[in-house]
């Protein structure tokens, strides 16, 4: 469904302990729109992230996600939100150590009905996933023998399974070097091309702004 | 791959610091158990020192001091029970058997009772348990001495060994009766009462002693001493001569005992028997209820168990504080974990479950490691306490008193728990997705 807003805030303001962290007056983005979300520290790129993903909420204004006002939902229906339709990459740590490489890519669909009645079979999709990441020989490996690359990789598989319709990255490649950071966002943009997701993608690495369909920097103007 | 299993995989990820909790709650609830054994134990043989005695009778006192007297063996004897009213009640014929008891004398310490071979054939003790011989046999001859398994263990006698009675009781008795020495002809087995400190000689024995001692030193009165046999006086020198001669007629029935037990033919004719003893109007006894008065004695030297079980309530209250340290480090560590499954959709419940969850199964397991710990303990130590403490201990599946504390330590555990869980449940709240590491 490109093309349809898949987020959109008006008149947004977020305060943390009385003072106004982010203030966005509008800010939208397409089904299906990679977005590079830039700024300095302290710009509110955190505080974006917290409040797209649910975990907090605006101190005024409005936020819709997929035509869903956030603002009016209760903590847990937020919660069944984000399982459902919402798929998170860290900055680093991403993965559970003790669990395999497969069980950390299948665990959204063990909290999500939605993203787990689309895969018929887990473990197959999560394999699929995981051969289309380039981490097909790495699936027998334990989670700590990874470098920091492959375990971005693992956790791209995971946000991506189930195929929910927003993906947030809150600066993934952080911990990558430029060729594997180059590699890791060339394969994130195919894998959300191939599912049709959104994907809000934020970073102070304004280098790579450029490949994005759009950016928008935070504590500053739109470009 | 189920809730269950992710806490599951998650305490097997931290292995090594679940185990030591688990291990230092087993630890805790062992001694708790152990310590309620050990004190039921403590009680059961206690007011079980004599079983299967119905009355003990001695002359007028509190029961406490009569049964402390006549069964601990503590405290001096005031007065005595005459003979004639001894065979008077022995001849009624609700009367299955008595045994009589003197007391007085001693051999290094240990108290010399002197009684009739019927002591070893009807006192019991514990569960219906009698004496039992570990070598010997018992009383035969007017000097012959049957010696309980502490006395002979402490002073390394064996059967044939020849020993001498001091008069009064304690170490420093130093007036010996060591014209009349005694053989051990018997060793008992270790009973972990008074027995075992018990030098055990016939009535005779004594009565011959206290003959030959007071014709041969005059009449001195001796601390602890109450024999009646120093107020026999104008026969004496005969009676003495007729012993040394070894002539067979000499009366060594004893005019005096300290005390005596009866066993009924009919239990329920007991308590009428013992009415009839302490209102009786000639010479002033004392009849009890041996149960009773043990368990009225308990109430004052049990304070020892309750101590004990204070203990160990202590011991598992602090081990339940190193789960709650332990799990409170834990949550600490495992705040990225929590993020993590935060961010694919756990909610804030699942969080609480997993903290909970680790704390019932570490409870539980603690519980199970517990039990065996307990049990393999009573089954390796099981014979040496009974050789060293003479303390047989029952292995019994657990009461339900045992089941009802292993249900409070468990309950302990999840309530320390919520503490922790709701610490989780407000940190992932606050947290978000987002942590500062």
């Amino acid at each position: 469904m490109k093309g349809e807003i898949a987020v959109e805030l008006k008149n947004v303001r977020f305060a943390w302990e009385q003072e106004i962290v982010l203030e966005l007056e509008r800010f939208e983005v397409r089904q299906g729109e990679k977005l590079f979300v830039g700024g300095p520290s302290g710009s509110g790129k955190s505080s974006l992230l917290s409040l797209l993903s649910g975990v907090a909420q605006p101190t005024s204004g409005s936020l819709e996600l997929l035509g869903k006002n956030l603002s009016s939902m209760s903590n847990s229906q937020r919660d069944v939100f984000r399982a459902d339709h919402v798929g998170y990459i860290f900055q680093m740590f991403n993965l559970i150590p003790f669990l395999s490489v497969l069980e950390n890519v299948t665990l959204p669909l063990r909290f999500s009905n939605r993203r787990s009645a689309r895969v018929s079979d887990a473990k197959a999709e999560g394999l699929r996933l995981l051969r289309h990441l380039g981490m097909e020989e790495f699936i027998e490996r334990r989670v700590i023998d990874l470098s920091v690359g492959q375990q971005q990789r693992v956790a791209a598989a995971r946000a991506l399974i189930g195929g929910p319709e927003i993906v947030l990255a809150d600066e993934p490649t952080s911990a990558l070097d430029e060729t594997n950071s180059r590699v890791f966002v060339d394969l994130l943009f195919q894998e959300c091309e191939d599912t049709g997701a959104t994907l809000i993608f934020v970073s102070h690495d304004s280098s790579l702004a450029e490949r994005f369909d759009r950016s928008y920097i935070l504590g500053g103007e739109e470009l | 791959m189920s809730p269950y299993s992710l806490s599951v995989k998650s305490m097997k990820h931290r292995m090594d610091s679940v185990m030591i909790t688990v291990v230092s709650l087993a630890l805790g609830v062992a001694l708790l158990l152990g310590v309620e054994r050990i004190r039921n134990e403590a009680r059961y043989g206690f007011t079980n020192t004599i079983s299967e005695t119905d009355l003990i009778v001695g002359a007028r006192s509190g029961s406490v001091s009569l049964l402390l007297s006549s069964i601990f063996h503590i405290g001096n004897v005031t007065d005595n029970v005459s003979w004639e009213t001894y065979q008077k009640i022995e001849r009624n014929p609700q009367v299955a058997w008595t045994i009589p008891l003197s007391l007085g004398d001693s051999h290094k310490g240990y108290t010399v009772l002197g009684t009739k071979n019927g002591y070893f054939a009807h006192y019991k003790y514990g569960q219906k348990r009698s004496l039992e011989m570990a070598e010997g046999k018992v009383l035969g001859d007017t000097y012959d001495a049957v010696l309980g398994a502490e006395v002979a263990e402490e002073l390394g006698y064996g059967i044939g060994q020849q020993i001498v009675l001091a008069h009064g009781s304690g170490e420093l008795s130093f007036v010996e009766h060591s014209e009349n020495p005694f053989t051990v002809v018997g060793v008992l087995k270790r009973t972990g009462t008074p027995i075992d400190q018990t030098v055990h000689v016939s009535l005779e024995g004594i009565e011959a002693i206290h003959l030959d001692f007071n014709n041969g030193e005059g009449h001195v009165h001796h601390a602890g001493c109450n024999h009646a046999s120093h107020k026999k006086e104008a026969s004496s020198i005969d009676a003495f001569d007729a012993l040394l001669a070894g002539d067979e007629e000499v009366d060594l029935t004893p005019t005096e005992i300290t005390a005596f037990l009866v066993g009924m033919k009919s239990r329920s004719d007991a308590v009428m028997l013992q009415r009839a003893i302490n209102v009786h109007d000639g010479e002033a006894l004392t009849a009890v209820l041996p149960g009773v008065a043990l368990t009225e004695l308990w109430q004052v030297v049990g304070v020892i168990e309750k101590i004990l079980f204070v203990v160990s309530i202590l011991v598992l209250f602090v081990s339940l504080a190193s789960m709650f340290g332990a799990l409170m480090m834990s949550i600490k560590e495992r705040r990225r974990e929590i993020a993590i499954l935060r961010s694919v959709g756990a909610r804030p419940r699942h969080i609480v479950s997993l903290v909970l969850g680790e704390a019932m199964l570490v409870t539980l397991s603690a519980i199970i490691l517990g039990a065996v710990l307990l049990y393999i303990a009573l089954f390796a130590l099981r014979p040496v306490i009974q050789e060293r403490v003479g303390m047989w201990i029952e292995i019994t599946p657990p009461t339900s008193t045992e089941w009802a504390m292993l249900g409070i330590i468990f309950c302990a555990g999840v309530v320390i728990a919520l503490l922790p869980a709701w610490r989780c449940y407000r940190s992932s709240l606050s947290d978000g997705l987002t942590i500062k590491l």
